[in-house]
């Protein structure tokens, strides 16, 4: 779906925030009534990935095609997704008529006490243009319970999928613990987590990757383009990127350059500074 | 006597800076750690948890970055392996 509606649109330090962090979190966008439909959807497995679909069903065709034609109806998953408030996210950072790539309900058994290793999805991508994968937690999801751990500002790091697996925690770490209806919307190069789920039911988490149907440039509501708390945003370290942080700041520096085109954006002089040949 | 495992990834490569990172894996099978299992390092720095008898056995090899590459980032850079033995 695509809105023209601007209020439905990311702002720009939203944008930054998400090129700075590497998700955006939404807490409670999706109404309880939505979310029971989904997890009855998801229970009742009316919406199978291109993993659990036979050869020849349509689901095995899903991916590379366009989210609305995938699922161009109006219940469970297709009514969040197409929504107003999260087809403006996804329109915002990766396009009108945004492709699936896939989607799978990650479920975590009662009295789980295995945690999954750290990991960052498919495999190294070295990109600048990027995916984007929507984490929804349609239950309410307290501590106990899990949910997903991300660590913020890990997205632009170059790893292949569990490369990362020999970490246990960071300084900064983020459990994903939240009310029904929250929506982490995260760029694919993010570093997470299932945690164990202590509670005697069952959590589930549905995950959409989304790819860019056209070049990811000033997608979202650009009012707010020149507003200098971005310089900030995009300049804040994270706590665990200890003697690297200059280094974050210059890779979000050109991300955000992608972005706005700006070839001439920087934060406190970084990149300015190597790129003058004189001499 | 079973070896334990304390891995601190480090600020910088002075022993005596922050730790960013940190895993624990426990021979004894008592009290290995997971992901996500803990919001605090058990030791400020590797020269902290020197002092409380933990012995360093791998230093992280201080290499120039790819020329090209210079502004990439993957792993933690300053990762220190070190051990103690127990009673199994």
């Amino acid at each position: 779906m695509t809105t023209t509606d601007t209020r439905h649109l990311l702002d720009s330090k939203q944008v930054a925030t998400f090129v700075a962090r590497g998700f955006l979190r939404f807490d409670e966008i999706v109404p309880r009534t939505l979310c029971e439909e989904a997890l009855a959807e998801i229970a009742a497995g009316a919406r199978p990935s291109h993993y659990q679909a036979k050869r020849g069903e349509p689901a095995s065709r899903w991916p590379g095609q366009p989210l609305d034609e995938v699922w161009p109806d109006s219940v469970g998953l297709a009514a969040i997704v197409h929504s107003p408030a999260i087809a403006g996210i996804i329109q915002s950072l990766v396009g009108p008529r945004a492709i699936y790539d896939h989607h799978y309900a990650h479920a975590i058994e009662p009295n789980q006490r295995w945690s999954q290793p750290w990991h960052a999805d498919a495999i190294v991508d070295p990109r600048t243009a990027f995916d984007i994968q929507l984490f929804f937690f349609f239950q309410d999801t307290p501590r106990a319970m899990g949910g997903t751990m991300i660590l913020p500002g890990s997205h632009l790091r170059r790893v292949n999928e569990s490369d990362v697996a020999r970490y246990q925690n960071f300084v900064g770490q983020m459990p994903t613990v939240c009310n029904a209806g929250t929506l982490l919307v995260c760029h694919h190069g993010i570093w997470h987590c299932g945690q164990p789920n202590i509670t005697p039911t069952r959590r589930v988490m549905l995950k959409l990757r989304l790819n860019p149907s056209v070049p990811q440039r000033l997608l979202w509501n650009t009012a707010d383009l020149g507003d200098t708390a971005i310089s900030g945003i995009l300049g804040s370290p994270e706590p665990w990127h200890g003697n690297e942080a200059r280094l974050e700041v210059v890779n979000r520096i050109k991300l955000w350059r992608h972005l706005t085109g700006d070839a001439r954006f920087d934060v406190d002089y970084w990149l300015t500074r190597l790129e003058n040949q004189a001499g | 006597m079973r070896q334990q495992i304390l891995i601190l990834c480090l600020a910088t490569p002075d022993l005596g800076s922050p730790v960013l990172a940190w895993s624990f894996y426990d021979g004894t099978g008592r009290a290995t750690g997971m992901s996500g299992d803990s919001d605090k390092p058990p030791f400020p720095s590797v020269l902290a948890a020197m002092k409380e008898g933990w012995r360093v056995m791998q230093f992280p090899m201080l290499m120039p970055r790819a020329a090209g590459h210079e502004h990439e980032t993957s792993h933690l850079r300053f990762e220190y392996v070190l051990e103690r033995m127990v009673q199994a």
